[in-house]
């Protein structure tokens, strides 16, 4: 059945869908432009977390033989879904920087006064933050295979590690989206890099849970990103389980949902304010 | 008529280079809030590090049993090259703004306007150690001795002045913001690939020759003596001369991008 034979709503309603979602890919590539373009854009998500992992990995490689260290090929292995949580959480923070310049600069105005629904302006960006996810994981992975990492669980595993490292670049843009909504500055949203570091360090992204020390050992426990990056790190260092995997779909679930709940929240208070 | 007030060379140096730090004292104390990420970073590398890698003083070589001494001096070299970097970034927004045209037109020489920068660097990167050496001996890191203290101090502001030259001379020569992730990851290497995670035989092999020709290791080595035990010369020498040498480099080329900088 074409769309021309449908209910005239229901056509109605896939046109409109459809013009919506072309709104979504044009913002989503401005916004993939853009940090391509801009260095201090590109460096947080791929130079700082491949440097950090380069000198992890040979500065503190010799932790493999700790007592407890979870049996992995090598420590770039391990430290794989680390660099990449890194690489999707600056990728996050930079997506709401992107935003909280369009605010100060005044595009998101003009984005307003079109005839557009104002959610697609948020997820035209969350669509460029999610293709940076996908770069990102796509970049860790290949070095990884270039310098000797293997991913254990082969190419499905490759396709699990991938959609779980999109999903949360996704998610944790949404968290970026909001306070950019919400404050309208660049700076603010900036100033929080730093914060996007303390909540990584206190997870386990960069050393098993087990062997941190405490209150990191505590915090890392409880903190949704761990189950996420346990959930990134299995099918890399041994198989798919599927305990983690959903306790990793769960809490990316719950940082979408947060990030939904503060983003229609920051959108009506930037509608109201201007 | 030569004015009866003039000031002799040297002293007209030195007042310029006063100015100059004067008013990065000022940027300072106008806006608290730009110095929060300079100390932040190094804390939070610190904690981090110490709280993720802590377990690591268990591998037979470590020469302390807590990592806290280990890192701090790591941390406040970082602390040093983050604001040295930040210097450099400053340097590219006021060439942005017009403002150092402004002071390439003036009779001040060359080498004065940039030692301004970097002596500026130098003193600032003095607060983010303070902080960061605060907070890891409330954290249980040895007391070092006033001499292990002093060194790691002096090594802390001429790493900051290395790291300012640095940051200055990518700001002459690219004259935009966008240089900044080079500056600050520039810096970060340079520190990080040393043995500040574990002593040199702990090191993955590739590390291990990186860190063995990476003078910086000098620095850490010198600057991390009086946390591990006493303070020699023998430690301290290497890190001095390793300083001296990444100046003198660094310095003569952010001074020839100076001079190649046209108004």
């Amino acid at each position: 059945m074409d769309r021309h034979s449908l209910p005239r709503s229901e056509a109605v309603g896939l046109e409109a869908l459809r013009v919506n979602a072309r709104v979504v890919r044009a913002l989503g590539m401005r916004s993939i432009r853009q940090t391509f373009r801009r260095p201090q854009l590109m460096a947080p998500i791929v130079v700082f977390p491949t440097l950090l992992l380069a000198i992890q990995t040979g500065g503190a490689g010799g932790a493999v033989n700790l007592p407890g260290f979870p049996p992995v090929q090598s420590f770039l292995q391990f430290m794989l879904a680390g660099a990449m949580m890194q690489s999707l959480m600056l990728a996050g923070n930079s997506g709401g920087i992107a935003l909280a310049v369009d605010i100060e600069m005044g595009f998101t105005d003009r984005l307003f006064s079109a005839p557009i629904p104002r959610y697609t302006i948020v997820l035209g960006r969350l669509a460029g933050t999610a293709a940076l996810g996908l770069f990102g994981s796509l970049w860790f992975l290949a070095i990884g295979l270039i310098f000797g990492a293997h991913i254990e669980s082969g190419f499905t595993g490759a396709l699990i590690a991938i959609a779980l490292v999109t999903a949360t670049a996704t998610a944790v843009g949404g968290i970026g989206a909001a306070i950019a909504l919400r404050t309208g500055s660049a700076s603010v949203v900036q100033g929080l890099f730093p914060l996007v570091l303390v909540v990584l360090f206190l997870s386990s992204a960069f050393f098993p849970n087990e062997l941190m020390i405490q209150p990191a050992k505590a915090i890392a426990e409880y903190n949704p990103l761990s189950f996420v990056v346990e959930g990134i790190r299995g099918p890399i260092i041994s198989g798919v389980d599927a305990t983690e995997l959903g306790e990793a779909v769960l809490a990316i679930a719950g940082i979408v949902v947060l990030g939904l709940l503060l983003s229609a929240r920051a959108l009506r208070h930037r509608l109201r304010v201007g | 008529m030569e004015s009866a007030v003039a000031l002799p060379q040297w002293r007209a140096n030195l007042a310029t280079i006063a100015a100059l730090m004067a008013r990065a004292k000022n940027e300072l104390l106008r806006v608290p809030g730009a110095a929060i990420p300079g100390v932040l970073a190094p804390t939070i590398f610190f904690l981090g590090l110490n709280g993720v890698f802590g377990a690591l003083t268990q591998l037979k070589g470590f020469s302390t049993g807590t990592y806290e001494s280990y890192i701090v001096p790591v941390s406040m070299l970082q602390g040093a090259g983050f604001t040295g970097a930040a210097a450099g970034v400053n340097l590219a927004r006021d060439i942005e703004q017009g403002w150092v045209d402004r002071l390439l037109v003036s009779p001040a020489p060359r080498w004065v306007l940039l030692a301004g920068t970097v002596l500026a660097a130098s003193a600032r990167a003095l607060i983010p150690a303070t902080f960061v050496f605060v907070i890891a001996l409330l954290l249980g890191a040895g007391w070092p001795g006033i001499d292990g203290l002093l060194v790691t101090y002096v090594m802390v502001a001429a790493m900051a002045a290395v790291a300012a030259c640095w940051g200055s001379g990518l700001a002459l020569r690219f004259k935009s913001q966008s240089a900044a992730p080079l500056m600050q990851s520039g810096m970060m290497a340079l520190v990080l690939m040393t043995t500040a995670y574990a002593p040199l035989a702990l090191l993955q092999p590739w590390m291990r020759s990186v860190a063995e020709v990476n003078p910086v290791t000098h620095v850490i080595d010198a600057a991390r003596q009086g946390f591990l035990g006493g303070v020699s010369w023998a430690e301290t020498w290497p890190g001095i001369v390793a300083l001296i040498g990444l100046l003198v480099v660094l310095g003569v080329w952010a001074l020839r991008e100076m001079r190649r900088t046209a108004v």
